[in-house]
């Protein structure tokens, strides 16, 4: 367990460093929802092609990763109703909340930004209720 | 050119500090939520992890003034807290909590988790695409 902490921290670090990449850098905020979101309702073609090449390495390096390095056991669902629910509930939730975990959670809160304390303690409770609920009362996931 | 470097550079290292953090796996996640079963905190570690570098990086760049290549930062965050905001942020959390993926470890996750990943993806991005029309429908009878 201690171990899974450990990594996590680690992980953590890597994922804060890239963060602060790309805002020392690029001057942006490294937000996934709103980098795809700006791509879909083309607010962010201005800037598309650093979208797309931040999405892309963001992709591809997992994928290297569990080709080349070591399996990775991700334990998602293959139930694929359920998979097109929650998806459309990530999409349109991180749309109108104006960001999701990487641009609340991470950029947000250590900028004591107000709106982003709220979204990830909402965001962090409404988990638990949905978690409580279908796994715990109903156990269907 | 170099802007683009840098933005693969950055997506990489989120791409491998998910893999290593363990974040792409929703057991994982799911197991953050799940505090009446098996309460698993390692997303907590990473959340601070990932915070750290940012708590130098946001005065570090307001010092500055702007980006290392010239562009403009970010305006200052508002502070405004409304509706959308909260009703935004309780559906991602449930559609998170459901399958236990978020933007980063879907995009992370597409090579990752076969038919579900790309489903997923698909489904996140009609989301995307119809929330500009679900807050124009919302907010219509507000303005009437």
């Amino acid at each position: 367990m201690q171990h899974a902490w450990l990594m996590g921290f680690l992980g953590g670090l890597m994922i804060g460093t890239a963060a602060l990449t790309f805002l020392v850098v690029n001057g942006r905020i490294m937000g996934v929802s709103g980098l795809i979101g700006g791509l879909i309702d083309r607010s962010g073609w201005g800037n598309g092609w650093e979208r797309i090449v931040f999405l892309f390495g963001l992709f591809i390096f997992p994928a290297l990763w569990v080709r080349f390095v070591a399996p990775v056991e991700t334990n998602v669902t293959r139930n694929l109703s359920l998979i097109t629910i929650a998806g459309l509930l990530v999409g349109i939730g991180s749309r109108l909340a104006n960001g999701c975990t990487s641009g609340h959670g991470v950029c947000g809160i250590s900028r004591f930004s107000i709106r982003s304390i709220f979204a990830t303690a909402v965001y962090l409770l409404s988990g638990v209720i949905a978690i409580s609920i279908f796994r715990q009362l109903l156990g269907v996931i | 050119m170099l802007r683009l470097i840098s933005a693969l550079f950055a997506g990489s290292l989120f791409g491998l500090g998910l893999i290593v953090s363990d974040m792409v796996n929703a057991d994982r996640v799911q197991g953050w939520m799940d505090v009446l079963g098996n309460w698993d905190p390692t997303l907590a570690f990473v959340l601070g992890g990932a915070i750290l570098p940012m708590l130098l990086a946001w005065p570090l760049s307001a010092r500055r003034g702007k980006a290392l290549l010239g562009n403009t930062l970010p305006g200052p965050a508002s502070v405004r807290i409304d509706w959308e905001l909260f009703l935004g942020a309780a559906l991602f959390g449930a559609g998170w909590a459901l399958v236990g993926l978020c933007p980063g470890p879907a995009v992370a996750g597409l090579g990752l988790n076969g038919t579900s990943g790309i489903v997923f993806l698909l489904a996140m991005g009609l989301g995307m695409y119809l929330t500009p029309h679900l807050r124009r429908r919302f907010q219509k009878p507000a303005m009437a």
